[in-house]
Formats: structure tokens, sequence, C-alpha cells
């Protein structure tokens, strides 16, 4: 069978600049993918061009039977991709509520929606605690949450999640990531990508070790957790 | 007698004109954060799109029967006119450095004006515009309002409870409003930016017809480089109210047209300040306003503070 999403020698350039120099790598249905890698390795370059924000320079993305290459972002999301970015870009003087629809703005069966949203409410109490309040006035890890949760809102194939513990505290960490692998337990196809390799890898069916633009390195989460270099670089230990 | 009240109403309808020019520049700027030097002109063709469609009416129509076509057909050329620019001359320098769009607008400012000029039958001066005649209304015995304003002072809360509930309750609007907020994620969200820019650009250049009809009314005439200074001093409303914030531009309309008629009317009183006062100086004290409030709430009356937008 092939995978949900193929990508095939993918380039990415800021004017000369190439911040993605080739890399190949797939998501299965089912699976929860991670990339992980330090800062400037080109994730967040990825997955921004995968949701069409950015054109790629080169190579090819395979997504759901479609080729993307230089399809915009709105019929991206269409096609059943949801990206939840870096740096969580809730709307912040919308309400928590009308960030959710607005998650769900392709879709029209309202009944649906409002189930989702509940559900949405059911995963992360508090979103349903401050429905009414504007999303900025939300702290990081709320927002996290919040973004998540719209991102679940378009019912995604293929869920992207950009840097979710970003800036959080290590309680609202292991929350965000106790939510990621009960979404994995729900058969939900993930694409993290990560700095806290740790938590990635010990979610991860499998894993990419990104530097400076090319996948230095592919297993099994389990794999990447017990390679020597990667816990020399990315876990900390000497 | 007490001349106050009647100072007010003629400063409100004033003040209610430039509010329905600057909600152009606001919404235009809040979604793409460009200034459109163009909609001074685009509110011009609107008027002379209104003008072209009353002198294909048949001969003897009542204006109260006209107006309405003229309305439409304002707002139908000022639409397209709009539309077309963002199409062709804005879209393809979208992510250019901000200095090039400014220009841009600016020469397609004269552009549209020199068309008009050249090519509209009579425009090279004042081109008559058809009049409300009859009485001006009387309300409260000695306040006097003249068809003309009653026209502007109905028409302005109208457009502005439209757009006002257009933009709350429903979906294009909320897609505006988080367009405006972040317009990669509003993609995300599988929002068509670029429809949702196009639409800001339409509804400004519709109530920019609006406001052009409600100035050839009271004038009498229009004329092909009437949008420059009404297009600067709604520019100017829409910095006094808060760029970005569309009742800001009502708002900050209002506080334009009420100062300056009371300039008018009331600056030559003050002991001292003789010469300062009538209708030469009126755009100065305009523009003062403009610098004080600059000064003090550099966001605008009802603006939001710029860190809202990280």
């Amino acid at each position: 069978m092939t995978a949900l999403l193929e990508v095939e020698d993918l380039r990415v350039a800021y004017g000369k600049i190439e911040a993605v120099k080739g890399i190949s790598f797939s998501v299965e249905a089912g699976q929860v993918v991670t990339l992980i890698g330090t800062n400037g390795a080109g994730k967040t370059t990825t997955l921004r061009t995968l949701s069409g924000l950015l054109k790629p320079s080169g190579g090819k993305i395979h997504f759901d039977g479609q080729v993307l290459n230089g399809t915009p972002a709105h019929k991206i999301v269409a096609l059943g991709m949801a990206h939840s970015p870096e740096g969580r870009h809730i709307f912040p003087r919308l309400t928590i509520a009308e960030n959710l629809q607005l998650g769900a703005f392709l879709r029209n069966d309202k009944a649906g929606i409002e189930k989702d949203i509940q559900r949405a409410y059911d995963l992360f109490p508090i979103l349903g605690e401050r429905r009414k309040q504007a999303a900025g006035t939300l702290s990081g890890g709320e927002q996290q949450m919040l973004a998540m949760g719209r991102a679940l809102m378009s019912q995604p194939k293929l869920l992207m999640l950009d840097e979710p513990s970003m800036g959080l505290s290590p309680i609202m960490m292991q929350k965000i990531m106790a939510t990621i692998s009960e979404l994995k337990a729900q058969g939900t196809t993930i694409l993290l990508v990560e700095q806290n390799a740790q938590a990635a890898l010990s979610l991860a069916d499998h894993a990419y070790v990104m530097e400076t633009g090319t996948i230095k390195l592919s297993g099994t989460g389990q794999d990447l957790l017990h390679d020597e270099s990667v816990r020399k670089t990315y876990l900390g230990e000497d | 007698m007490n001349e106050l009240p009647q100072q007010l109403a003629n400063g409100l309808a004033l003040g209610a004109l430039y509010g329905l020019i600057a909600i152009g520049y606001t919404m235009v700027y809040g979604i793409v954060q460009l200034i459109n030097f163009a909609h001074g002109e685009i509110f011009m063709i609107g008027g002379f799109g209104a003008l072209a469609t009353y002198t294909i009416l048949p001969s003897g129509i009542s204006i109260a029967v006209a107006l309405p076509l003229m309305l439409i057909g304002g707002a139908i050329v000022s639409v397209a006119v709009a539309t077309a620019a963002e199409r062709f001359a804005y879209r393809p320098l979208r992510g250019a450095p901000r200095l090039a769009p400014l220009i841009t607008a600016i020469g397609l400012s004269i552009a549209l004006q020199q068309l008009v000029w050249r090519f509209y039958p009579g425009a090279k001066g004042p081109v008559s515009f058809p009049e409300f005649t009859g009485e001006s209304f009387k309300i409260l015995g000695n306040l006097a309002i003249s068809r003309a304003d009653a026209f502007v002072l109905a028409a302005a809360p109208l457009c502005m409870l439209a757009l006002g509930l257009f933009v709350s309750k429903s979906r294009s609007g909320r897609a505006m409003q988080a367009t405006a907020q972040d317009p990669d994620t509003a993609k995300l969200m599988g929002i068509n930016t670029d429809r949702i820019i196009v639409m800001a650009f339409a509804i400004g250049a519709a109530f920019a017809a609006v406001a052009a009809v409600a100035e050839g009314l009271d004038k009498g005439q229009i004329r092909f480089e009437m949008g420059f200074l009404l297009g600067l001093k709604a520019f100017t409303a829409a910095v006094l109210g808060g760029i970005g914030n569309i009742y800001g531009a009502m708002v900050g309309g209002v506080a334009l047209g009420i100062v300056e008629t009371l300039s008018i009317a009331y600056v030559q009183d003050i002991p001292g300040m003789e010469q300062f006062g009538g209708g030469a100086w009126k755009d100065v004290w305009a523009f003062s306003l403009l610098i004080l409030v600059l000064l003090f709430r550099p966001q605008g009356l009802l603006g939001e503070r710029v860190a809202d937008r990280a």
C-alpha cells in the first residue's frame, strides 16, 4: 500500500538560501511520525511547505493520492491536512469558540461541528470553561491546546503539529504529550515536529533526524531513542 | 439664537461622509497593511458612475426614484475599479517591500484622476450632479437638515450596521477577522485569503460610492479631483479612529467632521483667535486634531495596541 504522505527529494529555498536540501520521508495512515533536530534544521520549513504556506523549489509531495506541488494552502486543508503552526498562532481577538469554529471553516455539517467542539472541550476542559473568552487571554499552554483542538476541527487525515511543547512548563508539556498519545490511540495520523526529542521519540512509530536541511538518520522511535549519536546530540547524554 | 445644535448636525453629516470613505482605508489596511492612496479616486469614480447612471435614465425622473439606481450604478463602477486595481496593481506586489505598493497606489490615484479628466464628457471642469430639490427637514423648530445631509445621516448608520453584522455574524466576516489577525494561519483554516482581500476592497469601494453620491447631492456637482482632499480627510479619520478598526473609522470621521464645522463657526469668537477662524482654517484644525491624537494616543481613538498583532 502507498503511504498517506510521501515526500520525495523535497527542496525549499528562501531566495538563494536552501533551507531544505532534498529530503524524502513518508507517513503511513495511523502512524505517528516525528521530525526531530536542532533549531534551523529545516523542520518548520518542511511543515510550512507541506501545508502550502511555502512553495517547494524542487521535489514531490504526494498526499492521499494527490500531488501537491504549488497547491495553495486553503485547498490543501480541504484535502485533509491540518497544520498546527509553531508558536500556536491562535486568533487572539476571537473567542475560543470562534477559533474552534474557524478550524471547521470548510465543513457544513452544523451538528457535526458542534459535536467536535464538544469533543475539543472534553479533551481540554479548560477551553470549555473559557469558551467565550478572547483566545489572546489564554496562557501559552492553553493556547497550545486551542491550536491543537482547532487543527482537529477540520477532521484531518493528517495532523501536523509543529513544536507543540515549545515554551511550556514541564507539567503543561506532559499534558500536551499525553494528549498526543491519546490522539494516537484513537488512530489519528500525526506528523510531529519537536525539539523535545525524548518525548517525541517515545511516542513515534517512525522518526527522522534533520540536520541543516537534510535527513541524517531515520528509524523507529525506539531505535533512535537508543542510538548512540542521537543520545549524545539530542538527548544530552555524554 | 443658539446655533450649536445646528452646527453639530452639520458636523455630523460631514463626519458621516468622511466615515463612509474611511471604511475603505481601514478595511484594506486591516487586512493587507496597505494604505490604498487610490481610494480617494475610487470614491470619485463612484460619483461619476452614479452620474453616468443618472444620465441614461429617462429625463424628468424624480430623484427619489433615481437615487437607488444611482447608488447601484456608482457602486458597480467603483467596486469594478477597486477590485481590478487589487488584482492587477496590488496583488502582484504582495510580499514586495511596502514602499512598492504605496508608490503604486499613488500612481494609480493620478492615473484614475487623469482618465476621468480625459474621457468623462465635461469632466475637465465641475460636472453638475442632480440635486434633491425641496425643503430642508425641520426638526425641533429651528434645526434644519438639508435633504442631502439627511441622506448621508441615514446611509452611514445603515452601512455601518450592515457591515458590523456582516463582520461579526457571517462566515465570510469571521474569515475576514481571521485574515486580518493572522493571514497565514487563516489559510491553514482553509480560508481563501485572496478572496477575502478582494472582498475588503469591494466593500470599501461600495461605501465610497455611497459617500460620493452624498457629496454630489450636497454640492450639486462633482469634480475629477474631488477624491484628493476628501480622501486625505477620510484617511485622517481612519487614523484618528484607529486604523484597522471599522467602528474607529466612523468615530474618527464624525470627530473630524464636528471639529471642522465647529472651528469654522466658533474659533473666530475666541478673543485673540479671530484670524484663525472661518472656512480657510478648517483643514488646519482638522489636521491639528490628528497630530494631537497621534501624540497622545498613537493607536487612534478605538485602535488596538499594535502588540496584539504579534
